[in-house]
């Protein structure tokens, strides 16, 4: 018998592409699974509108449900529950800063523009960090400098 | 609703994000430092998702599919604003424009985040939040060179110059424009105009850059209704040429 949380567990395989340590269930990506009567509908969101490995995410989710035997199923890809970094869980986090990326900070309602710059370093610990800019190597980093330990180190971006 | 208002809202938003897109995109390899080179590249890959994200509302309200929307229609047939498909000349005023249509599209994604029209409304507040970061970027951009050496204020003044009547073209009003406003749809072009006038003036008053006086600046208009400079069709021409190729390949 298929549950919901059968279908979770599964897809805690399905990585992001560029950090093969956060699940995508972790990143916060996969918005919703239903399963009724056998049939399974997993829902997922973009981080970025741009992101070019949205058709790959969702390919892989597919390829892994295929994988464990399940071949009634629907991937959708939607912004009906939009992404934002507040997504990303706590174990996701912690994968995060362990993979040298300082995490998102978390956020009531809005982010601000103090926000966006604000950064803890993930190789010191120290707040001592200033916004270099807001574009890094893919379109959910931004990259900062530590003026503590004296390193680039790139965040993920707070959205 | 009048679908065709709807539409024609959603072709502007959709060509004027495009076409900047790919103007942002020309500056890979070519910015004036590696991170400009690599904001400038990013901002291009967002502006085009945020395309395909208009392209796909208006695809699921009976348009062609987006690849066929962006890549086949002829100058005459887009909707984006004059501005957006200037060549980017020097790096002062890419970053002008950038300044001036970013703020622009942050006001406009707010105002649409609160649109009585759902799909439109899911759209914007999701792109709102990757706009912030554009406007971050130019806004910190504008206060560090407009406050700095002489050549950049003089350059960046002459830019400011040169772009703002194309920038006051974004603000073309809708012939679908009391009809949006009545349904809820957004608050209309003079309200959008109106605060980005405010949040541009905040901007320009920590640097030694003065906005130009108004009242003697005869907007560019036409571009929302199909009328182009002679810059449009070559870059259509050149972004297609891809496609052009090979029309039916599968990707």
């Amino acid at each position: 018998m298929l549950t919901k949380e059968h279908i979770l567990a599964l897809l805690e395989e399905v990585k992001d592409p560029e950090i093969p340590v956060l699940s995508l269930v972790d990143l916060g990506v996969i918005t919703s699974v239903e399963v009724e009567e056998g049939h399974v509908t997993v829902n997922m969101t973009p981080t970025f509108a741009g992101c070019p490995a949205m058709d790959y995410m969702k390919k892989d989710v597919e390829r892994t449900l295929e994988k464990h035997g399940i071949t009634r199923h629907t991937v959708t890809m939607s912004f009906d529950a939009p992404w934002n970094s507040n997504r990303i869980s706590e174990k996701g986090r912690k994968a995060l800063k362990e993979f040298g990326l300082a995490p998102p900070p978390a956020y009531e309602l809005v982010p601000d523009l103090d926000m966006l710059e604000y950064s803890t370093c993930p190789y010191c610990n120290s707040n001592n960090t200033s916004l270099r800019t807001p574009f890094g190597p893919t379109l959910c980093r931004s990259m900062h400098y530590c003026h503590n330990c004296r390193q680039m180190f790139e965040q993920f971006k707070p959205l | 609703m009048n679908e065709q208002a709807l539409k024609d809202l959603l072709y502007k938003l959709a060509d004027d994000q495009l076409i900047l897109g790919h103007r942002n995109s020309e500056w890979t390899g070519f910015g004036p430092i590696l991170e400009e080179d690599i904001a400038f590249s990013s901002m291009a890959q967002d502006k085009i998702g945020h395309s395909l994200a208009f392209y796909t509302l208006l695809h699921e309200m009976g348009e062609a599919a987006p690849d066929t929307v962006a890549f086949t229609r002829n100058a005459s047939q887009f909707h984006n604003s004059q501005l957006v498909e200037l060549p980017n000349g020097e790096y002062d005023f890419s970053l002008i424009r950038h300044f001036l249509y970013d703020n622009a599209e942050m006001i406009r994604f707010e105002m649409l985040s609160k649109s009585s029209h759902e799909p439109i409304a899911k759209v914007a507040t999701k792109l709102k939040g990757e706009v912030r970061y554009h406007v971050l970027h130019a806004n910190t951009w504008i206060k560090h060179l407009g406050a700095s050496t002489e050549e950049a204020i003089l350059r960046l003044q002459s830019a400011l110059a040169e772009a703002l009547p194309f920038a006051l073209g974004l603000f073309e009003v809708s012939i679908y424009e009391q009809e949006l406003v009545e349904a809820g749809i957004y608050n209309g072009e003079e309200a959008v105009k109106k605060e980005w006038l405010q949040r541009v003036q905040a901007v320009l008053e920590k640097t030694e850059l003065k906005l130009p006086e108004l009242g003697s600046i005869t907007p560019k208009l036409g571009g929302r209704y199909g009328q182009h400079t002679e810059h449009l069709q070559p870059l259509l021409d050149e972004m297609a040429e891809v496609f052009n190729i090979d029309p039916t390949a599968e990707w």
